[in-house]
């Protein structure tokens, strides 16, 4: 979208008017989590930078609400509740849902749009209704108030995830490959192993951090399953949001961006890597 | 796969025609039919695949479907009457009159003997509260005063008559009698039931236990009525004294001579009801059939709405927003595209309650953005805006959350956008309006549509967000469904908002599938 050199007044004024608005409106969608990093080192117990902050002064930062968050039981015990159920949930979805992926595939498969739109509608229905219909079904059975229940939901909110990446990078996949495996004599659990898996690899990892951070995200659905002993970070957040708002929230938050930008890192590299091995470079 | 091999060299047509030409049918290697052969390939590919899907199809119906469905059953399900006033159900049919007469009084009496010594009339009546204010303590009341009515009369007049009348030991006997329970069938039923609560909760023979009143209760209505039991001593009962257990019930709570409780027992009584469903929608079940709430009830509709109208707006204004980004982002070479990419994914990746939390501190009277705006003297420092709380809040916080899944179709539809017709409507004379308006606009539709469902399935269902930055009035039907699973207990009418819910998000998946298609959805990019 250069600018000729032909270009009239109003098209230059018009052409830097709109990427003046296109950085506004990044800027929007960027500076919330901005916003948050420094105001987690404030000295003070205040959500907004303080007259020492403002001037840079040292003394008006500290690590405070970090001691708090890595020290206060009240954090420690959510966030490991988080690292025991979201890895649990997010190896359930993968091995179930790359399983169904490879299925769906396959060249004939019938009632497959009817099936797909179950397998997504996790996704779909909202987190309100989930969490309404599994309150009631798994108090049923008894898994309400359970560790299991929680991680049997969470697994169930991923599968989405994981079906969408995984099929989107079978849809790529030479099938001739797997015949010139069978053709050599490897079985299907061998030619599975050693020469679709390696190749379907980074949609079942980016299908797996999907998977993850919806689980280590999620709040609606364990607030109504879980009970005390499976409160999770996201659901401490939400309590401290609604009732005594602490600024150790923004050392949560902080760290949780953090992850996020691992996450994200971690996606682009996938990316970059299914895109070489498929042959396609960007650029 | 490769296991059907083609005899005879031409791979002829299937037609008649074909076929004809041919010297025999064609057969595969081991002389089936290939047709034959075929399908029984096919039909083993079918399998196999349908094997793959199974585990994951069977884990998401038990820990997905099902779920849903208990909620869909829940929604309608109405057992609360009918299994805690079973004998007034069943009179009540007899009964058309405003406030019934004695008999469905007397069945009520014999439920709510039973109820109270199960403790569960207490929970009909918190249930029967959400539909009619003061359900709750006339239940209370009456299951206090069972207890204290005049029945007692009955067992002294009995005993008079004749000891062996009130000797548990016979009772047993003559209950066993099928002739005597057929001639005295409102005292079986009474004996039955008080036989069994004293054995099941008080751990008692009722062979030896002394019969409760209300057992004599029906007894006397029973020979009243003209029965008469083989084995039983006669007693002629047309000189007892009688008690009228409507003028007790009434004497207890005046609302037991009112219409309204009846007519809401007489809604509640079949085991499927709709009583849900019309309380979503802010109707009832009045004597002259369904009709509006009164004015102050009203607040579901009007909570729809307002979700409706929010969604929309917050769906609007991701539109507004991530169009032009969505532009600049199709129209950079790609290393600064991907580059830009980042501050719209990033975002996208970070946790729901941070970006929520963030807002909620920014948002704040004494927050950042209007210690700025006072900072740049655009307010006062009494002027400070009420950003938060509100429904400026809700949207201003929503479309931050929605606006990438707005920005990721339309640069992926927008991808895909040939310049050269751009190039060629300028070509022809066009302006850069209209070479926008009439040639790309047209073609970036589909993104904005897939945008814009997706944007408002997710808006409408939101719950977190509304929860801690919509204050009273930016809050959204969720919010309410939470409320009555958590606190008002009222899960019926909970399942039938979700169940609303659902249905217009259900609505709107199929037109994003048809219009999308659900395996076309893109993640991130």
């Amino acid at each position: 979208m250069a600018l000729p050199s032909y270009a009239s007044t109003g098209q230059r004024v018009w052409h830097y008017a709109f990427r003046v608005i296109c950085g506004l409106i990044l800027f929007y969608l960027i500076a919330p989590l901005l916003v948050v990093v420094p105001l987690s080192f404030n000295a003070q117990d205040f959500f907004t930078f303080t007259p020492e902050m403002l001037r840079l002064d040292p003394a008006g930062y500290s690590l405070e609400h970090y001691r708090d968050f890595f020290t206060n039981v009240d954090w420690q015990g959510p966030l490991w509740n988080s690292l025991a159920i979201a890895p649990v949930a997010t190896l359930l979805a993968v091995a179930l849902g790359t399983l169904a992926a490879v299925g769906l595939s396959q060249s004939h498969v019938p009632f497959k749009r009817a099936i797909m739109a179950i397998l997504i509608s996790p996704m779909i229905v909202p987190l309100i209704i989930s969490a309404a219909g599994m309150y009631f079904f798994y108090s049923r059975i008894g898994l309400q108030g359970t560790y299991w229940g929680v991680v049997l939901a969470h697994a169930a909110l991923g599968i989405p995830f994981v079906i969408i990446t995984v099929t989107a990078t079978l849809v790529g996949f030479d099938k001739s490959l797997t015949r010139a495996a069978a053709s050599l004599g490897a079985g299907p659990m061998r030619t599975f192993w050693t020469v679709q898996m390696p190749l379907i690899l980074p949609g079942v990892i980016s299908g797996a951090l999907f998977a993850f951070i919806t689980s280590f995200d999620e709040v609606v659905v364990v607030m109504f399953l879980g009970a005390a002993g499976q409160k999770t970070l996201p659901w401490q957040m939400f309590i401290g949001l609604r009732e005594q708002i602490s600024p150790t929230i923004l050392a949560a938050a902080t760290v949780l961006i953090a992850v996020s930008i691992l996450l994200l890192a971690a996606l682009e590299l996938l990316r970059r890597r299914n895109e070489r091995l498929r042959g396609l470079t960007p650029n | 796969m490769a296991d059907a091999t083609v005899t005879g060299g031409m791979p002829a047509g299937l037609g008649a025609r074909g076929a004809a030409a041919t010297p025999g049918p064609m057969v595969a290697a081991d002389g089936t039919p290939l047709k034959a052969s075929l399908a029984r390939s096919l039909r083993r590919q079918k399998m196999r695949a349908l094997l793959l899907i199974a585990p994951l199809l069977l884990f998401i119906v038990v820990s997905f479907v099902l779920p849903i469905g208990d909620m869909l059953l829940r929604s309608v399900q109405n057992g609360i009457v009918p299994d805690t006033l079973p004998r007034t159900v069943v009179a009540l049919r007899d009964d058309p009159a405003e406030v019934p007469g004695e008999a469905v009084f007397e069945a009520l009496y014999a439920d709510l003997v039973v109820a109270e010594e199960y403790k569960v009339h207490t929970q009909l009546g918190s249930r029967l509260n959400y539909e009619m204010g003061g359900a709750s303590s006339m239940f209370r009341g009456a299951g206090r005063a069972v207890g204290r009515f005049g029945t007692d009369i009955y067992a002294e007049q009995f005993e008079d008559a004749d000891p062996a009348l009130v000797d548990p030991a016979r009772w047993a006997v003559w209950m066993a009698d099928p002739a005597v329970r057929e001639a005295l069938p409102r005292t079986a039923d009474a004996y039955d039931a008080w036989a069994g609560f004293t054995a099941e909760l008080g751990g008692d023979d009722p062979a030896a236990e002394e019969l409760g009143d209300v057992v004599y209760a029906a007894l006397y209505r029973d020979l009243a009525s003209g029965a008469q039991a083989p084995g039983l001593p006669a007693v002629d009962v047309a000189g007892f004294e009688s008690v009228s257990l409507r003028d007790e019930f009434i004497a207890d709570d005046a609302g037991w001579g009112e219409p309204a409780i009846w007519d809401l027992l007489r809604t509640f009584s079949p085991r499927v009801t709709a009583g849900y469903y019309l309380n979503a929608v802010d109707l009832q079940m009045g004597p002259d059939g369904v009709e509006m709430r009164p004015e102050g009830d009203r607040i579901y509709l009007q909570l729809f709405v307002r979700t409706m109208i929010l969604s929309v707006t917050i769906t609007a204004t991701c539109i507004l927003l991530g169009y032009p980004v969505a532009f600049l982002l199709a129209s950079l070479p790609m290393r600064s595209a991907n580059l830009l990419m980042i501050l719209v994914l990033l975002p996208f990746w970070t946790s729901l309650l941070v970006r929520t939390s963030a807002w909620k501190v920014l948002l704040q009277q004494q927050g950042v953005i209007n210690d700025l705006l006072v900072w740049a003297g655009l307010i006062g420092n009494d002027g400070r805006l009420a950003l938060i709380n509100n429904q400026t809040g809700t949207i201003i916080a929503m479309t931050h959350i929605l606006l990438p899944f707005m920005i990721l179709p339309l640069y992926s539809v927008m991808k895909g956008i040939p310049p050269t017709y751009v190039r060629a409507a300028k070509s022809l004379g066009a302006n850069d309006w209209t070479a926008f308006w009439r040639v790309y606009f047209p073609q970036s539709i589909p993104g904005i549509g897939a945008g814009s469902i997706l944007v408002f399935i997710l808006a409408i269902g939101y719950y977190i967000t509304p929860e801690l930055v919509g204050g009273t009035k930016g809050v959204f039907i969720s919010n309410r469904i939470a409320y009555h699973i958590s606190d008002s207990l009222n899960w019926g009418l909970a399942a039938a908002l979700g169940t609303i819910l659902l249905a217009v998000v259900l609505l709107l998946y199929w037109a994003y599938d048809r219009m999308v298609g659900i395996d076309n959805v893109k993640l991130g990019g």
